[in-house]
């Protein structure tokens, strides 16, 4: 499917997506690359600043990043070519971008924005007051399941936009390995935010909210910030990909001794997140590599439990992770690969998406054309 | 032994309570300072150590529960029918009344600190005269730790069980056998405890243990239990989470930080994503969107007890949510919770219920345990005691050892929640006999005993309270003068009543420690206390001689019957079976009559009966039914009183429905209950009413009139608890009719009872209160005719 082949129904430009998340902000712009002389004539100064602004940069502020490894390039769009951009910022600096939209006369290009998560309804009212701008609300599991369907169908730059882990169980033949998702249904899309949503999905137009966890992204972050004292998610990640967190940990090992054969269950296996931090000298003994690393571990690992119940009981063997919580983290990917295959006995596969957390703002552009 | 204990009635036992008590200073039970120590009277604790064999322990991260099988000595009143011939029988009693000593068995639970568990193993040894025992079997996970101590200081093998095993054998056996085991918790009610009736079939079942981690197991069958998942999110998470984000090293005070705080301070809720929106989406704005999604900056600041409750959230609702997923996929509805996260702590109690109920809509219940704490041990136990079969018997809660549960509120009763220095008692005896359900029961999952339940009822409990502490003194007297030869009869009558009137206090404080209470329940702990100071049977020298003065009238009573028509005839037996009735040591109002009026008679008693129509009048339909409807094949009736009750009232009544064709089941209680009819006296009166009536004589030698026991000991009846003897042959015989009389039987238990086949329940309200509530007065009659509708 691709939609170059709609009708030009031509929407004026910019074209953005936005996706208002609970921490990230996620927007996606469409760069038209095939603009001729004439338009760029035409081409209010409004407009060429913002996509020389936004294309030219890589880093907005202090927080706004521009994700250049998944930018899109060459993409027929409602029959323009271009690049799609995908660029993040963090909520709190809601504000912020509005503000700029304000003093940019954002308003005066007559766009819609399209908008989607719990933001667009949160700052509805300031767009309007601080900015003149109508904001276009639009559903939230809509757009997400739009977008995954979208960029998995044109792919990414010729590559394969879905992928999964071969071997899981074995980290030294553990690769990634493209994913051909041809015939996606049904499927159970888990979006760890920073809260998790699962959806099970069995057509474009039917899928049903199976459930969601409160522990997600923001959990960890949050916890990592609190225990650790770091104050971003790059510097969370990297604490804890040194970490050890067995020893925060309590395995079935530490209980047993070995496995438990009783109930089938490994040694290494988590017996207690966090249950060594029970006692005093293990407190004082850990880092807050190995705390940052638990604190990874045990979300990760509560998800792909969530997620492997859902799926016995909505009866799907196919599970894809989206969500920014995955970003830059190979750790849990790798994990919940590990853990969906070795709890279903091999019956799930576990299946990620290279866009990870921009398919809802994606489906918020698609709405727009 | 020195040890710390709280100074509450309810937790180390009632015992204790007896030494700290004040003497003589009724209502104030010890709310004094919070930590009194004492030196600890051993008897109270360890209790018949010296008889004891089959150990078993349960080693947890913070508890000890230690359990034993042990015979116990009672006194037990037996009556003997004297050898009659060539005797003057007139001037001569009915029968002889011994007391001897007969051995049963008990199993005694104790829960301590970890902290006492050298002290504890040094005193067992010292105290332990039994030698066979060789082996103690040992579960949980500190039972690896302290193996060598255990092997070292009492000289015995330690035999390793596995734990899971055990936490399953031990709930299969307290969901059987202890009524009222099984509770919904409820966060906003006067009552946060709901009991749940015993169903027949325990299984399938699902047993969520929040130890340090979370396992999910499907229990199928005794034998059968099957892991079906886990999560590693559990109380040690909380703890150790806990304990690194609040610096408080305690389970117990994090639980306490995090009742104080407030989880939205740290947790991001979706009304913060999408803001006032909520509402027009019809989002529940404050469900929790992301935990410790507001904590995710260095900057803040957040309070001990705000990231506590926020922990306490998490954790609940994330094995709430696992257990709804693996309830739904296994097809089960009851989830009962147990492990030292749940452990009888309301706060906990209250976000698991909360999270089961939110991830299930309601379709699933989350229930729990109250002797939750005991069930490793009960089922390492149970493993060193299969060759006694344990689970071939019945077992009852014993009230007068059990300690009860713990007060749920941390702020109403903080002397309970020091959890650190308490000795926590449950005891079980082995019932002689195995009980099952009546088999004429309409629906036996659906079936309460009890008519009014008091923990709901605060008006009726503050009346019955009172009103059993009030008879008190005159209980005590009477337990004393029913042994004029024992010296220390004044000494043990004294002690059962500080004892009950401890119990009592605590269930003015708690009425839910025992399970709901009912009036059955306040009268069968008396009862276990008056044992418990062997006082078997304090009525049985006031039965016996009703029995004689009944049986003197016997004749004249058959002769006056026989001489009216048949319609008179019917009603004068029902009248008959009534007069009887206001014969009731147990009821206060009756028990003043009686003890100033001795020559109060059968003829002044029927005197003194409401006249018809009466407060519950189905006789006319009662009287159709004899009239018009075919005899019944079978009546069974469930006796009430001794003397003037039986031998005036059940027995004449049996006559006629014998006459009729109808056989008749006579089921009277296994023990001694007030001055309620035992087994082993209706056999001598049905003996010596023979002598003097050939329909009776004939009926007994043809079988046609069958005694049997009920198997209880309670002056109330529980027909989900009946001697599995007297089910078979209500089955046998087809019973068609059952007859229930008595306040005890009628009133307070089974008034609502509905069953499969007609039914006659019948009662002298002596108790003005009661009179009031049903709306009648004193005296006031119940007759209640039943038929089940087709």
């Amino acid at each position: 499917v691709s939609f170059s082949f709609f009708p030009p129904l031509f929407s004026v430009f910019p074209w953005f997506g936005l996706d208002i998340g609970g921490t990230l902000v996620k927007l996606v712009y469409f760069e038209p690359k095939d603009i001729t002389a004439e338009e760029e004539d035409e081409e209010v100064e409004n407009l060429k600043n913002i996509r020389k602004y936004l294309t030219s940069n890589v880093a907005y502020g202090s927080t706004g990043i521009r994700d250049v490894h998944l930018e899109l390039r060459d993409l027929t769009l409602c029959g323009r070519k271009g690049n799609l951009h995908f660029i993040r910022f963090p909520t709190h600096d809601m504000p912020a971008f509005i503000h700029m939209g304000s003093q940019k006369h954002f308003s005066s290009l007559h766009t819609t924005l399209c908008a989607t998560g719990g933001g667009a309804y949160k700052f509805e009212q300031d767009f309007r007051t601080m900015s003149d701008l109508q904001l276009r609300k639009l559903d939230e599991l809509d757009c997400l399941i739009k977008g995954v369907l979208y960029i998995d169908s044109i792919g990414f730059n010729g590559h394969s936009e879905c992928y999964y882990f071969e071997n899981p169980t074995d980290t030294e033949r553990c690769q990634k390995l493209p994913f051909n998702l041809e015939n996606p249904y049904p499927l159970l899309l888990v979006n760890i935010g920073s809260g998790v949503s699962i959806l099970a999905v069995y057509s474009k137009e039917n899928y049903k909210w199976v459930t969601g966890t409160s522990l997600g992204g923001g959990t960890f972050f949050g916890l990592c910030c609190l225990l650790t004292g770091c104050s971003t998610f790059e510097e969370a990640m990297e604490m804890a990909s040194h970490g050890d967190s067995t020893k925060v940990d309590k395995l079935v090992r530490d209980i047993y001794g070995g496995d438990y054969e009783r109930f089938g269950l490994p040694g290494w296996a988590v017996a207690s997140s966090f249950g060594n931090m029970m006692s005093k000298e293990k407190r004082e003994s850990v880092s807050k590599e190995d705390l940052a690393k638990a604190t990874l571990i045990t979300i990760t690992n509560n998800i792909g439990s969530i997620a492997r119940m859902c799926a016995l009981n909505e009866n799907i063997n196919r599970v894809v992770f989206v969500g920014n919580f995955l970003r830059i983290n190979t750790i849990s990917m790798k994990l919940l690969a590990y853990a969906l295959d070795y709890w279903s006995k091999g019956q799930l596969k576990a299946l990620f998406l290279e866009h990870e957390g921009y398919f809802g703002a994606v489906g918020a552009l698609l709405e727009l054309l | 032994m020195r040890i710390h204990l709280h100074t509450d009635e309810a937790g180390p036992g009632a015992g204790l309570a007896l030494k700290m008590a004040e003497r003589g200073g009724r209502g104030s039970s010890g709310h004094g300072s919070l930590d009194k120590s004492i030196t600890l009277p051993p008897d109270e604790i360890f209790r018949n150590l010296e008889n004891a064999k089959r150990f078993a322990i349960d080693i947890g991260g913070s508890l000890t529960k230690l359990a034993y099988y042990s015979t116990v000595q009672h006194k037990v009143a037996r009556v003997r029918s004297f050898d009659h011939s060539g005797k003057d029988i007139e001037n001569e009693p009915l029968y002889e009344i011994s007391v001897q000593e007969e051995i049963t068995a008990r199993l005694h639970f104790i829960k301590f600190e970890n902290t006492y568990i050298e002290t504890c193993l040094d005193f067992i040894k010292d105290h332990l005269v039994n030698t066979e025992t060789k082996v103690i079997k040992a579960t949980g996970g500190g039972a690896y730790k302290f193996k060598d101590l255990i092997e070292k200081k009492l000289g015995l093998k330690v035999d390793k069980e596995d734990v899971m095993t055990c936490l399953i054998k031990g709930c299969n056996f307290v969901l059987r056998n202890i009524p009222h085991e099984v509770f919904a918790y409820q966060k906003d009610s006067d009552t946060e405890f709901r009991f749940q009736t015993n169903h027949p079939n325990i299984f399938p079942y699902l047993l969520v243990n929040i130890g340090s981690g979370v396992s999910i197991v499907k229990v199928e069958s005794e034998d059968k239990f099957e892991w079906i998942g886990g999560s590693s999110i559990g109380g040690g998470t909380f703890w150790g989470l806990g304990a690194l984000l609040t610096k408080t090293k305690k389970f117990d005070e994090l639980l306490q930080l995090a009742s104080k705080g407030q989880h939205t301070n740290v947790d991001m809720l979706v009304k913060d994503v999408y803001g006032g929106a909520c509402q027009t989406l019809g989002l529940s704005g404050n469900l929790i969107a992301s935990s410790f999604g507001k904590s995710t900056t260095a900057d803040k600041e957040f309070s001990k007890e705000d990231m506590a409750k926020s922990l306490l959230h998490m954790i609940s609702n994330d094995i709430g949510q696992l257990a709804c997923l693996y309830a739904k996929l296994h097809n089960l509805d009851k989830i009962y919770f147990g492990g030292f996260f749940i452990r009888g702590h309301p706060v906990t109690m209250r976000t698991i219920t909360f999270s089961i109920n939110f991830f299930s809509k309601g379709e699933v219940q989350a229930l729990f345990l109250r002797h939750e704490g005991y069930l490793g041990a009960i089922g390492a136990f149970l493993k060193g005691a299969e060759q006694d079969n344990p689970n071939q018997y019945s077992w009852g809660e014993n009230y007068a050892g059990s300690s009860g549960l713990m007060s749920t509120s941390p702020d109403v009763h903080p002397m309970q929640r020091t959890r650190s220095g308490t000795f926590d008692m449950f005891e079980m005896d082995r019932l002689e006999r195995p009980l099952v359900n009546l088999p004429l029961l309409k629906d036996p999952s659906a079936y309460i005993p009890d008519t009014v339940d008091l923990t709901d009822d605060a008006m009726a409990r503050k009346y019955w309270l009172t009103c059993f502490e009030e008879a008190l003194d005159g209980v005590a007297k009477r337990a004393a003068a029913s042994q004029p030869d024992s010296i220390d009869a004044p000494e043990r009558a004294e002690k059962f009543r500080q004892k009950y009137w401890n119990k009592l206090q605590t269930l003015r404080q708690q009425p839910f420690a025992y399970g709901t209470l009912t009036v059955r329940s306040l009268l069968d702990t008396r009862e276990h206390c008056l044992n418990e100071f062997n006082f078997p049977d304090p009525y049985s020298k006031v039965k016996q001689k009703e029995n004689g003065i009944a049986l003197k009238c016997f004749q004249s009573v058959i002769e006056s019957l026989d001489s009216l028509g048949w319609e008179e005839r019917q009603f004068a037996l029902v009248k008959g079976l009534l007069a009887g009735n206001v014969f009731d040591w147990g009821a206060k109002a009756v028990s003043d009559v009686l003890e100033c009026e001795p020559q109060f008679g059968f003829e002044e008693a029927k005197s003194k009966l409401q006249e018809r129509p009466w407060l519950e009048d189905s006789y006319n339909q009662w009287l159709q039914r004899l009239k018009e409807g075919p005899p019944h094949k079978c009546a069974l009736i469930f006796a009430d009183n001794s003397g003037i009750d039986i031998i005036l009232g059940v027995f004449p009544f049996v006559r006629e429905l014998l006459s009729r064709g109808t056989e008749v089941i006579l089921a009277c209680n296994s023990g001694p209950a007030l001055n309620d009819v035992t087994y082993s006296e209706s056999l001598i009166v049905a003996e010596r009413i023979a002598a003097m009536d050939p329909v009776i004589q004939s009926a007994l030698r043809d079988e046609k009139l069958l005694l049997v026991q009920t198997g209880s000991s309670s002056p109330c009846l529980d027909l989900s608890r009946l001697d599995k003897g007297l089910a078979v042959l209500v089955r046998e015989r087809k019973t068609d009719l059952v007859i229930i009389e008595g306040m005890g039987r009628a009133i307070h238990t089974n008034y609502y009872a509905a069953l499969k086949c007609e039914s006659l329940k019948l009662a002298v309200i002596k108790n003005s209160w009661l009179a009031d509530r049903l709306g009648g007065k004193i005296f006031s009659v119940i007759f209640k005719y039943e038929v089940p509708c087709k």
